[in-house]
């Protein structure tokens, strides 16, 4: 049996008076490249964030390897949407992965060279170390998205999570993303994505989970990604051509 | 210094909001105590101006309204408040009333040396802040929501913040007055930042920059009469700003447009040079001579371009006939593979 890196009970998230997530119960296994997928407003990104303590529920409650959240912090790292920063802000490629240490470095202290040692290890793990000193309003939406990879690489987590991290990119470097993730995998890490390319799920991933302000469906894609699902899912008579 | 992150933060007007808000607790704290005691009356602006900020933030979080409207709203409210107060104080038969209206514009010859130091104190104690917490200030700068996940109170931060700008402002109302105070909080910051892109630099920039519009202001209004000192140092202030947005050689207008022109022109060259090497290879003999009237249907061609080809020894010019060197043709055949690397 696997273990159960995340577990979500009875989650209920709402903005205002509208139900953005309804009562989900939800596990993810250990070492699971997962797929969130669902229609626009599904709440995906929601759950993501009720997860990370971001959004505050209503109602459930989460737990890492059986921990609260709060006390597990270390073990999980975050890949928020490109569009949700300011990339005109005054700062370097190097400085923005450095980030990523800022976690276990707690309050007031600085980094130093074993955090600069770390994120230049993972700049080169993207593929951008050239870059390492350029602005980061002068990278392309791909190289930004990269970026942010690095910056959730250093924190060296057990469990990443991933807000389309696909959005805006080329096939180039969508295909070394999904590299990365599936090196994740293989290092017995836990990796929850939020997913648009529903073609693609069967190829990048092992895990999805359907979303739609409710749990459809969780479980391995070849048991349950089908056209059942998804019409549940998207409300419309979905048919995927799944090369299986 | 703290001006960077108000305007990083993409709350530049809240300094503005801030400082008006400041004017009625400069009021009360003079009907409560009757003294012109500018230490009482400031303690009485950073009591309201915190009150100010937080109900900002309690509209911005508790309600639709977007945040320009929050702070619309509360300046004018406290500023019209304050306004009530000082007319009300005005009809009052104390002799000490006047004076008051100098936190409005502000009037740095009132200023003691009491207060001198005590200005140097606060600034010490912000710099001391910003040193200790300059990761955190940066981070939640940048990306709140992720700060959030490494463990950081955001809240905390933010409230450190806005603290201290708050205190910034209320300190500069003796000098340059309630009205006047953003220019003077974000004017450094917005011409430091044409000119850098980390942050370090663009907050020690504009640390220099408002200290240098303080000193120079000062002089210029002291060598005239009648030249009230905060409106000069917010007029040279803005004149940093202006040869900022101009001068800058990143982000400045001038040399945008120069590279713009620039880089038209070498483009301009290099698409004549494409032409020539069009023509020349349907010929056996690269350096065949042509007529130039050809390069007349060809749109982009000047005889500046012919000029500056030849200059480079890519072309010679034979009477109203031109002809590739061999150098030309190389450079020509090489321009598109590189174009294309350029791309990758």
């Amino acid at each position: 049996m696997q273990k159960i890196a995340v577990q979500v009970d009875d989650l209920t998230v709402a903005y205002n008076y509208k139900p953005v997530l309804w009562d989900i119960d939800l596990e993810i296994p250990e070492g699971v490249l997962m797929a969130i997928v669902g229609p626009n407003g599904a709440g995906k990104s929601t759950l993501i964030k009720s997860i990370l303590g971001i959004l505050k529920p209503i109602a459930g409650s989460i737990s890492i390897y059986g921990k609260p959240y709060e006390k597990q912090r270390s073990l999980v790292a975050y890949v928020p949407q490109k569009g949700s920063v300011d990339w005109d802000f005054p700062t370097t490629a190097l400085d923005v992965v450095m980030m990523g240490t800022y976690g276990s470095l707690g309050w007031v202290k600085r980094p130093g060279q074993k955090e600069k040692k770390a994120a230049l290890e993972a700049l080169e793990q993207v593929g951008m170390l050239p870059f390492k000193n350029r602005q980061i309003s002068q990278l392309s939406g791909g190289q930004q998205q990269r970026i942010f990879l690095a910056r959730a690489l250093v924190q060296d987590a057990s469990i990443y999570f991933m807000d389309e991290p696909f959005q805006g990119v080329d096939a180039t470097t969508e295909i070394a993303i999904i590299n990365i993730l599936k090196a994740l995998r293989k290092a017995n890490k836990t990796v929850v994505v939020v997913h648009h390319d529903l073609q693609t799920v069967p190829e990048y991933f092992d895990w999805v989970t359907f979303l739609n302000v409710k749990k459809i469906a969780t479980g391995p894609v070849k048991d349950i990604f089908n056209d059942d699902n998804l019409t549940k899912t998207y409300g419309i008579n979905y048919k995927v051509s799944i090369q299986k | 210094m703290l001006g960077s992150f108000a305007v990083l933060r993409k709350q530049s007007l809240l300094g503005d909001a801030i400082s008006h808000a400041a004017l009625p607790g400069i009021a009360i704290a003079f009907l409560l105590t009757g003294t012109k005691d500018s230490n009482i009356l400031l303690l009485g602006a950073l009591g309201s101006g915190l009150i100010g900020t937080f109900w900002i933030r309690g509209i911005i979080n508790k309600t639709h309204l977007k945040s320009d409207t929050a702070l619309g709203l509360i300046l004018s409210i406290f500023f019209g408040f304050g306004m009530l107060l000082l007319t009300f104080i005005q009809k009052q038969p104390n002799a000490n009333q006047a004076g008051l209206d100098k936190y409005l514009f502000g009037q740095a010859a009132t200023l003691v040396e009491s207060d001198v130091w005590l200005m140097a104190l606060i600034t010490g104690l912000c710099l001391l802040v910003l040193v200790l917490f300059w990761k955190e200030f940066k981070i939640l700068l940048f990306d709140k929501d992720y700060a959030n996940t490494l463990g950081f109170n955001t809240k905390t931060i933010d409230i450190l913040i806005t603290s201290f700008i708050v205190l910034a402002i209320v300190l500069g109302l003796q000098t340059v007055g309630v009205v006047l105070m953003s220019a003077m909080l974000l004017a450094p910051a917005a011409a430091a930042r044409q000119w850098t892109n980390k942050l370090g630099t663009m907050v020690f920039l504009a640390a220099i920059f408002g200290a240098f519009s303080g000193v120079f202001g000062t002089a210029i209004s002291a060598t005239q009469n009648n030249l009230s000192t905060g409106p000069v140092i917010v007029i040279v202030a803005s004149v940093f700003v202006m040869f900022s947005f101009i001068f800058s050689p990143n982000r400045g207008l001038l040399f945008r447009q120069i590279r713009f022109i620039k880089n038209r022109r070498d483009l301009e060259l290099h698409k004549t040079l494409a032409f020539m090497y069009h023509i020349a290879k349907s010929h056996e003999n690269i350096s065949h001579p042509h007529t130039i009237k050809i390069l007349n249907d060809f749109q982009g061609y000047t005889k500046s371009t012919l000029k500056k080809l030849v200059d480079k020894n890519y072309v010679t010019l034979q009477g109203n006939m031109w002809s590739l060197t061999t150098e030309g043709f190389d450079t020509a055949a090489n321009l598109y593979n590189q174009q294309l690397k350029k791309d990758e």
